[in-house]
């Protein structure tokens, strides 16, 4: 660097000495843009690290299977018949067992055959005792925190050997001890096939006839099935960057605005305007820099704080095991870096390019820059107005991506609209006002419009946001609380360990109870997707309380004589069936009898009768019953049957521990979302104080006349604070419908693709005075330092606006 | 002695860090609760051809140098290894503790043809039965053809991704035993195994090779061995030769290496009379390379002063645990071929 350019820059660095605030804006500004960004990437980077990792190890992903048909099974004998007919191939059985609150999955492979599937899948072989592994009672390997949540179930003597190298949420045994483990007799889930294939050997159909081969991309992929929860993480992270970039804006724009009279100067004494700029576009780089490693660590911690709960939602809504932890890759470093040198490039170039146009001698000010700005408004409106007519066409596009988009249209079409809504309120009510200081408060409130519009523009979208996402959150919390109360009718559920033990508690409870309504069920390929039918007997317990959606007259009958099927909401919307049409099922198509809503369910799923069941499904395990009983006698017989048959506590469960405990993953489901509104509305709110700090040190030449003319310092700052007061709640207002409408979006459009249910819409007036309060309160608080600081300013200061007056 | 000192079930620990501590493939690792050789118990056939699940390791292993219709030399190979994880434990199902492991190979003067494979005992993967005699494991087998008693007509199948062999072997003499009527002592702490050899194959059959189908005729060697801890810790690897001599007598040499080698072997004559070899009677000494693909295997006593030469050098076989075996051509005092086992050497 050049000693004039060292001098240049020390001239220019001297207005952030003046002017700490400004720097700590700017610099606020690029990190809160940075690390909410890059918090949620990290989030995201890591879900996607698992799903890679449990498709690798597991060879879910990447290997074609042999599956069994529908109502036929694979067995020991199938593997054997197939190796010895020169088929490379390997046996796995899965399934998921219940640890605690949650389930693990259970990975059965068998290392021997394991090993010729490629390196990959070799890989999972777990290194250690093999006897151990493969005679009983077994070894299992687990992440640690798998074997922890393992450490109270009964595993009949297994040991757990904790490791990193096993997926998420997984416990790897070998295939005979999970075929124990899951009572699952000798079947075996299916065959990986090894890539590569001997030639010339005989055809898989001819050896097992039951089996389907099953292409790896033909099942479902976690990756592909989360896609709809990380891009509404990135649309979250995306507002929260553009937020950012608003206090970035207006902090940026003013000090570029400020320092034309350095400028001007420098300039004045010979220093080239290329010079200028560099060390100008310098500055802003370094300041981009700092504040942008500042950003990456906060978004590190961000992501650290939030990827727990990530690991809850995706479990809880799709089934999917992601790690809770997290690991520093470094491609989200510099991409985080990378975001905020744009993110800081595209706030500043605007005030490069304007300097670069300035005439030598024109008179720095900020007016210009705000009035330049309000010009903007009408150019505002036409975009919001082209956004607008996009919006269908977006929602005309359908799919995921076509909502975020309509979404996302409607959103920024609101959010340009609000100064020229603001403008023209502000326009109207100024003609109606009677009284000096009311007509000087609209007047002036009107001038300041333009210089706070970015701010409020960010607080809308806050609003609209934490409107929109709530009220989603709400309804659907609504709808799932009643929904669990229709369908967890029973007192009493009781899981048995083995069927004879399931048969012994079936005969002790008939003289005691009510009924005792089997939850017997099979996993099945429904339409091409793994899911489950369950079979249930003819009963008022389903055909009084089980939240059925749509149904044709007399569906239970259909379903207890085995001439109907009902399926879950899911399955309906993902296959587009219709009451009526034929849904192949193992062991003969039925026809959709009616549809039931099944919230939290990833999967397809069905209904049948229980002779109909037990005919298709003849081996599948029944172990799990609900039980009626007058609701005061269900306690005590909870404990009289754990003590009869010396059950563990979680096998006998009464209706409120279960709906208790579903509301609790409900709740952890929807974590992040809150944490995340939590903080787009603080990153407004820090929007809001950057932009009043600003206009601030320009409204003294303003304000300067009405204190000459007889206003008190204390009151002008009470007006001052009104005035950000009045504005908050305008926008506050304006954002209830932009988030309704935002809710309405996610409720009907992004909801039924990314989960397959449709939820009706409940509105909370509650929520939006809640957040009602919460804006104003932001609004007070951003507000209170500027008005403060009129309040305490001395008379002096007022005083010099007259004096420098040009 | 061969690859047979291969022991499966480690490899699923580490393998490097086995094969320093505890001898080649963890071979000197213990013992406890398996049977143990006995001296004083006889081979008895067709029994002996069949597994003894109560040993630690057992294998079955035929090695056939082979002369193409092209007049080119080929050897081809068929392994099947057992591994008890434990002496005792259920007799079928997954949780048999028995463990399966084969190699097949076949060689070609420039190139070597490998393949690998897994399997559990105690559901029909893989396995042996004594009578009528049949060894598996997928679709490979080596077994008794056309009801011939015990192993003295033989099918033998194996394939690999690249190639594909079916032989036929027939013996033209006696089963023989090594060491003491089977004790074979293989090292200096008495660590000793059962040991019998079916020398006396004459084999035809045909090759599928990626240049397309050779039909090959030659001679071929079966080894059945079984024992519990055939190393001492210390014994780190070993050379292990069967030569068929062109005046029709056999030769096994082999060394142990380790601290001192310790040498043992048989020289069998053409109707099946075992002369029992030991250290004193044999010199092998290696030629340049590692591992050495060139040896001068001498019998001072014998008056037999022998050049063996790889077929291909590049005979390693890069399985989970490997080791190098090829074809070799004998010189010297008098001609033949045979095979050349050599494991515990670094290999690329």
């Amino acid at each position: 660097m050049t000693r004039r350019a060292r001098l240049v820059l020390s001239a220019l660095l001297s207005h952030w000495r003046r002017r700490p605030w400004q720097l700590v804006m700017l610099l606020a500004g690029i990190m809160l843009a940075t690390a909410l960004w890059s918090g949620v990437q990290a989030v995201n980077a890591e879900a996607r690290a698992s799903y890679a990792r449990a498709a690798d190890q597991l060879g879910t992903g990447a290997l074609e299977r042999l599956e069994p048909r529908p109502g036929t099974e694979l067995t020991t004998a199938d593997h054997v018949a197939l190796r010895r007919a020169g088929w490379l191939v390997s046996p796995v059985v899965e399934g998921r067992l219940r640890a605690g609150e949650g389930r693990v999955a259970v990975l059965g492979i068998e290392p021997a055959t394991r090993t010729t599937l490629g390196t990959a899948q070799g890989a999972a072989v777990p290194s250690g005792d093999l006897l151990a592994f493969i005679t009983p009672p077994g070894q299992g390997h687990a992440d640690q925190a798998t074997a922890a949540a393992l450490a109270g179930v009964d595993l009949g003597g297994l040991t757990i050997v904790p490791g990193t190298d096993v997926p998420p949420n997984t416990l790897v045994v070998d295939v005979g001890i999970a075929q124990r483990l899951l009572a699952r007799g000798d079947r075996l889930s299916a065959l990986v096939l090894a890539p590569d294939q001997p030639a010339g050997l005989p055809p898989v159909e001819g050896i097992v006839p039951q089996a389907v081969r099953a292409q790896p991309q033909g099942r479902a992929d976690p990756a592909a099935l989360t896609a709809s929860f990380h891009l509404n993480l990135t649309a979250f992270a995306l507002l929260s960057f553009i937020v950012g970039l608003f206090i970035t804006q207006s902090a940026v724009g003013l000090a570029f605005e400020q320092r034309r009279q350095v400028v001007r100067t420098l300039r004045a004494l010979g220093v080239p305007l290329a010079e200028v700029l560099g060390v100008l576009a310098a500055e802003l780089a370094l300041l981009a820099l700092i504040a942008g490693t500042a950003g990456v660590v906060l978004g590190w911690a961000v992501a650290a704080a939030l990827m727990p709960g990530v690991a809850a939602t995706l479990s809880g809504l799709y089934g999917t095991d992601v790690s809770g932890g997290l690991a520093l890759r470094p491609g989200w470093v510099l991409s985080g870096l990378a975001m905020a040198l744009a993110g800081a490039g595209v706030a500043g170039a605007r005030g490069l390019v304007r300097t670069a146009r300035m005439p030598l001698l024109a008179a720095g000010q900020g007016r210009p820059w705000a009035l330049a700005a309000a010009r903007g408004l009408r150019g505002q409106a036409l975009a919001a107005v082209a956004l607008m007519a996009a919006l269908p066409l977006c929602l005309a596009a359908g799919g995921l991506v076509g909502g975020f988009a309509a979404m996302a249209c409607g959103l920024l079409a609101a959010a340009l609209l609000l100064p020229v809504v603001l403008d023209a309120v502000l326009r109207a009510l100024a003609a109606r006002v009677r009284g000096v200081l009311t007509q000087w408060f609209v007047a002036d409130t009107r001038q300041q419009l333009s210089g706070l519009s970015l701010a409020l523009m960010a607080l809308m979208l806050a609003l609209a946001a934490n409107i929109g996402v709530g009220t989603m959150v709400g309804s659907f919390r609504t709808t799932f609380t009643g929904w669990l109360d229709q369908r967890l009718v029973a007192e009493l559920y009781v899981n048995a360990r083995t069927e004879d033990e399931a048969a012994a508690i079936r005969d002790w409870l008939a003289p005691q109870v009510d009924a005792i309504l089997p939850i017997w069920s099979a996993e099945a390929s429904l339409r091409g997707q793994p899911g489950r039918i369950f079979g249930v007997v003819d009963h008022p317990t389903y055909r009084d309380h089980w939240p059925i959606l749509s149904a044709q007259p007399g569906a239970w009958d259909a379903v207890a004589q085995g001439t109907g099927v009902l399926v879950n909401e899911q399955l309906y919307r993902r296959a587009r069936l219709a009451l009526g049409d034929s849904l192949d099922l193992p062991g003969g198509a039925l026809p959709v009898a009616g549809v039931y809503s099944d919230y939290g369910n990833p999967s397809p799923q069905a209904i049948l009768g229980m002779d109909s069941f037990t005919r298709r499904f003849p081996d599948a395990p029944r172990l799990n019953h609900a039980v009626r009983v007058p609701s005061d006698r269900a306690p005590a017989l909870a404990d009289a049957l754990r003590v009869r048959f010396a059950l563990p506590d979680s096998a006998v469960s009464n209706q409120a521990e279960v709906k208790a405990l579903s509301l609790r993953i409900f709740e952890r489901t929807f974590a992040v979302t809150a944490a995340l509104n939590v903080l787009t509305l603080g990153v407004a709110g820090i929007a809001l104080l950057t932009g009043l700090l600003t206009l601030a040190s320009m409204r003294l030449p303003q304000l300067a006349p009405v204190w000459a003319a007889g206003l008190t310092r204390r009151r002008l700052a009470r007006l001052e604070l009104a005035r950000t007061l009045v504005l908050a709640g305008a926008t506050a207002v304006y954002a209830v419908p932009v988030g309704l409408g935002l809710a309405w979006m996610l409720l009907v459009v992004v909801n039924v693709e990314a989960f397959g249910w449709r939820l009706p819409m409940r509105i909370s007036a509650d929520l939006i005075v809640r957040l009602g309060l919460a804006a104003l309160a932001t609004a007070l608080a951003a507000g209170a330092l500027p008005a403060l600081r009129l309040a305490r300013i001395t008379p002096a200061q007022l005083l010099r606006v007259f004096a420098d007056e040009r | 002695m061969n690859a047979r000192w291969l022991l499966i079930a480690l490899l699923w620990g580490p393998l490097p860090a086995a094969g320093q501590q505890d001898g080649f493939a963890g071979l000197g690792s213990d013992v406890e609760g398996f049977a143990l050789p006995d001296p004083a118990r006889p081979l008895a056939f067709p029994r002996d051809h069949g597994p003894h699940d109560a040993f630690r390791i057992e294998w079955w292993y035929l090695t056939a140098n082979l002369r193409g219709d092209d007049g080119r030399d080929y050897g081809a190979q068929w392994t099947l290894f057992r591994s008890a994880l434990s002496p005792t434990g259920a007799q079928s199902g997954w949780s048999t503790p028995q463990v399966w492991m084969a190699h097949a190979a076949v060689t070609t003067p420039d190139a070597h043809h490998v393949a690998e494979r897994f399997g559990r005992g105690g559901i029909g993967q893989a396995g042996v039965v004594a009578q009528p005699f049949a060894a598996w494991i997928d679709d490979w087998s080596l077994g008794a053809e056309g009801g011939a008693d015990g192993l003295d007509r033989l099918a033998i199948k194996a394939r690999g991704s690249d190639f594909a062999y079916a032989l036929t072997a027939v013996a033209e003499g006696p089963p023989v035993a090594h060491g003491k009527d089977g004790y074979s002592v293989k090292g200096p702490g008495g660590q000793a195994s059962h040991y019998y050899s079916q020398p006396f194959y004459r084999v035809t059959g045909q090759l599928s090779l990626p240049d397309g189908a050779v039909h090959v005729s030659g001679l071929a060697w079966l080894d059945r061995e079984w024992s519990s801890q055939p190393l001492d810790r210390s014994q780190t690897g070993w050379d292990w030769f069967a030569l068929h001599l062109d005046d029709g007598r056999k030769l096994m040499a082999a060394q142990v290496r380790g601290a001192e080698p310790f040498v043992f072997g048989s020289l069998i004559d053409a109707n099946g009379r075992v002369r029992p070899l030991e250290g004193a009677d044999i010199a092998l000494r290696p030629g340049r390379g590692t591992p050495p693909v060139s040896w001068s295997v001498d019998l001072p006593g014998e008056g037999l002063e022998l050049t063996v030469e790889a077929v291909n050098p590049d005979s390693a076989m890069t399985t989970s645990v490997p080791y190098w075996e090829g074809p070799v051509r004998v010189g010297g005092s008098v001609g033949g071929r045979g095979y050349l086992e050599m494991t515990g050497y670094p290999l690329d």
